[in-house]
């Protein structure tokens, strides 16, 4: 396969024809912030926070594919602004009350806050009314919680072949729904057991009965903050 | 649902071929049978396709003209765009409601007629004006309703089965205001194909090339290094795509030019598709021009009768082509390339992130071109007459002539095809407009121009656009016409990407905030930073152009802003007396004041 160099902040980074900005920066342990990205999935470009300078423009990371000699910007003060701004803006679109969510801790949407230093949205509050789903025995939906970040779409349908989960509407009135014309979750083949059920990165899809296995403080962001895993595998390199 | 419905709806997938690809056209004819596309209606479908239900709900629920819910008998959409309302159109809404009794949004109690809004239909030359049942009705006034609701229920006109015949009495102007030399003027059927099957196809590109031709939709790219790009990508088809989803409010030039030039479009489409490679091309055609399908399809009937279309083309052994027009269904967004892609694929309108652009990777995952229907023209043009003829004609960057949709406050509204180069002023004389206060160009995506660059020059190396003026007049508040513009980019957002879902919103209800008075300079600068990360954080032209009306104006008329903002301090984003209603009456008493 064809390695070249790339630029990502001024460092010389290996990458590979076919590569994403977002893999390459991965391999080479360089943080770059995302929400709708998951590794395990196919791109989606939904939430644009990890929106990149790619030769001077915008582009999101997680798809834009490599190119020998590109010169990439990341971690510069106006693009923490931008991706700051993202997500507040997911904030006051959801209704998000982080002291009472099970997800607290475990949430990549309140750790890329904390990372960006956002304290409390400055944006007007929606204020959205918004549906619960909780007829299935073991997962329930909070659409309050939902970034329509697509994870579960793509999960359900690439990987669990089930096509659970989809999008319904459009611009303000989109939402996620599911593979059932009463839009009642437990009449489809979603398990507990899927990729789907676990892959939100919020509260809004949620397996129940586990949420306060391992209580508040003890969790995964609570130790240190959403990026550090890539981070560090770079300083072992 | 009734056994009978379930085998009609079985039957139409089956006319198209069990083909997943071609669900708009299922859900179009299954609307067009029911009136509407129930749940179980979308269960048939998808059963019958072999694809999830959930996927056929994602397609159909993000149509404006596609209804799940069973609508009245006959459907009014009224269309709400700025020209409209700068016309009356409120006025004609006004007497719709009294006259049925019912207001926007619902449907009669005997199920008769549903009254909704659109958005921009093409008609901003001849405001207010509406679709009933598909078809264009213009000029309307208030007086009219009567008479119009009398002919709906009467069932003497306006019937969806109208929708299948040539162009109906529909009453569209064509309002050709003037014809030049590219567009407009006189062609003969398959000169532009004779010149180019005279050539090898990378000749033919060669001579786009050299005529300096570009995009006509906007953004301006090469037309000849596009097909030629499309021609030199591998693939196991190549396709060709005429945009003629105009969307953009206030445009309407591809009306006009499918009414008065569809020859000419398609001997384009034609080259086109012999210089790309393509044996297929596809007229996508905006949903609110379903008037025109019948009519276009005669022409291209018509064409492949005297052999321009079909196998052989004019002669050439193994030129096989032919033309297919795909209906939309309502959704601005389609016009931007890689959403009218994934609508021809049958699925929802959101765009890709590219690259890989269309080129490579565009329909059915083939190398495909996909072009305005005025570039097309165009390139006929430069076949039949030369690239040096068009090169003579505009500046040295922008060569050949522009057609230009005028509305809004002006003597002569239609369709003008300048040379480009032309300046906002030479234009305003043309159209008899009286010193208006501003001029929008390029539509609500595009710029809102002050009088005092009027001088400024249509053209891609000034003002790039796809062909929307709307003159303001000094009479027209122009922060109502920002609103109706944010407006309508939040209801045409695809809501895939979250700064154009969540940020349109967002400087709708900050816009709100200050023009009711209660802003202040701080949310301006606010609504400025917002408004800078829709732009550069965005997927797509929709997102990152949906803060334009906003950005531009705050730009060039920061002052109507500033009259708003009566102070520089912070001010709550709710009324504090609104926000505590509710509480005060639960507790049943007014809150007491903390005494000094």
């Amino acid at each position: 396969m064809d390695k070249y160099t790339i630029i990502i902040d001024g460092k010389e980074i290996e990458a590979k024809a076919g590569q994403t900005i977002m893999e390459a920066a991965i391999q080479a342990g360089i943080y770059i912030p995302h929400l709708c990205f998951h590794e395990d999935l196919i791109p989606g470009g939904h939430c644009r926070v990890c929106t990149v300078m790619v030769n001077g423009r915008p582009q999101s990371a997680c798809t834009h594919p490599t190119a020998e000699g590109m010169v990439i910007e990341n971690d510069t003060e106006e693009l923490l602004e931008e991706r700051r701004r993202i997500i507040e803006m997911l904030f006051v679109e959801g209704n998000h009350f982080c002291p009472f969510c099970e997800k607290q801790g475990n949430c990549e949407l309140q750790a890329l806050a904390y990372r960006f230093g956002m304290l409390a949205p400055t944006l007007p509050y929606l204020n959205r009314k918004i549906e619960v789903d909780a007829s299935h025995p073991d997962v329930f939906i909070d659409r309050n919680r939902c970034v329509l970040c697509g994870r579960c779409v793509r999960a359900s349908r690439d990987v669990d072949g089930k096509s659970v989960f989809g999008f319904e509407g459009r611009g303000p009135n989109k939402r996620i729904t599911v593979n059932a014309k009463d839009e009642r979750l437990s009449e489809t083949q979603l398990s507990a057991a899927d990729k789907a059920a676990s892959i939100c990165p919020t509260g809004s899809i949620v397996v129940k009965r586990v949420g306060y296995a391992i209580p508040y403080g003890k969790r995964k962001y609570d130790h240190e903050p959403i990026g550090s895993e890539i981070e560090k595998s770079a300083s072992k390199k | 649902m009734a056994q009978d419905q379930g085998s009609t709806i079985k039957q139409i997938v089956k006319d198209f071929g069990n083909d997943r690809h071609r669900l708009m056209d299922i859900a179009l004819n299954v609307q067009t049978q029911f009136g509407y596309i129930s749940d179980n209606a979308m269960e048939t479908i998808a059963q019958a396709l072999g694809i999830p239900f959930v996927e056929v709900r994602d397609m159909v629920s993000f149509y404006t003209f596609l209804d799940r819910k069973e609508e009245g008998k006959n459907v009014i959409r009224l269309c709400d765009a700025v020209v409209e309302r700068m016309h009356g159109m409120d006025l004609v809404a006004q007497a719709f409601e009294k006259e049925l009794g019912i207001p926007f949004g619902q449907t009669t109690k005997d199920g008769s007629i549903s009254l909704k809004y659109t958005a921009c239909l093409g008609m901003s030359d001849q405001p207010p004006s509406a679709l009933i049942n598909g078809l264009p009705l213009t000029r309307i006034c208030p007086e009219d309703v009567p008479g119009i609701v009398k002919d709906i229920k009467g069932g003497k006109k306006y019937t969806r089965e109208k929708l299948q015949g040539a162009i109906p009495s529909s009453q569209v102007e064509t309002n050709l205001r003037k014809p030049g030399e590219v567009i407009f003027a006189p062609m003969e059927r398959g000169a532009a194909i004779r010149e180019a099957i005279n050539r090898p196809p990378e000749a033919v590109i060669d001579q786009i090339t050299q005529s300096g031709l570009r995009g006509r939709g906007g953004a301006g790219f090469p037309t000849g290094m596009k097909w030629s790009f499309c021609r030199k990508a591998k693939g196991k088809e190549h396709y060709l795509i005429c945009n003629a989803d105009e969307g953009e409010p206030g445009t309407f030039k591809d009306r006009v030019i499918l009414t008065d030039a569809p020859d000419l479009l398609f001997e384009g489409m034609t080259v086109a598709g012999y210089a790309i490679g393509a044996k297929e091309g596809y007229l996508y055609l905006r949903g609110e021009y379903a008037y025109l399908l019948g009519f276009l399809e005669q022409v291209l009937e018509q064409r492949r009768h005297v052999g321009l279309l079909g196998r052989n083309i004019a002669g050439k052994q193994g030129f096989d082509y032919d033309i297919r027009i795909q209906l939309g269904a309502g959704a601005y967004v389609c016009g931007e390339e890689s959403s009218l892609i994934e609508s021809l694929e049958g699925k929802r309108g959101a765009p890709r992130d590219r690259p890989p652009f269309p080129v490579t990777y565009g329909y059915l995952e083939q190398p495909t071109s996909v072009n305005n229907v005025e570039t097309l023209c165009c390139a006929a043009r430069v076949l039949e007459k030369g690239p040096d003829w068009f090169r003579k004609i505009g500046t040295k960057d922008s060569t050949g002539t522009k057609v230009l949709s005028v509305s809004g406050d002006c003597a002569r509204p239609g369709v003008y095809e300048v040379a480009l180069g032309i300046t906002i002023d030479e234009l305003l004389d043309m159209t008899g407009a009286d010193h208006p206060q501003a001029v929008q160009i390029g539509g609500p995506s595009g710029t809102c121009v002050a009088a005092k660059d009027f001088g400024r020059k249509i053209c891609f190396e000034d003002i790039a656009t796809g062909g929307s003026v709307i003159i303001i007049g000094k009479q027209r508040n122009l922060l109502d016409i920002v609103k109706s513009f944010t407006e309508f980019f939040n209801d045409e957002s695809c809501g895939w990407c979250a700064p154009c879902r969540a940020g349109t919103t967002l400087i709708l209800q900050m816009l709100d905030k200050i023009l009711e008075g209660r802003g202040s300079t701080l949310d301006l600068a606010e609504l400025q930073k917002v408004g800078n990360t829709i732009k550069k954080m965005s997927r797509c032209g929709l997102g990152q152009t949906a803060a334009n009306p906003i950005l531009t104006t705050l730009q060039n008329f920061r002052g109507l802003y500033e009259a708003l903002c009566k102070t520089d301090e912070f001010m709550p984003p709710f009324e504090y007396e609104k926000a505590i209603a509710a509480g005060v009456e639960i507790a049943g008493r007014e809150p007491v004041e903390e005494e000094e």
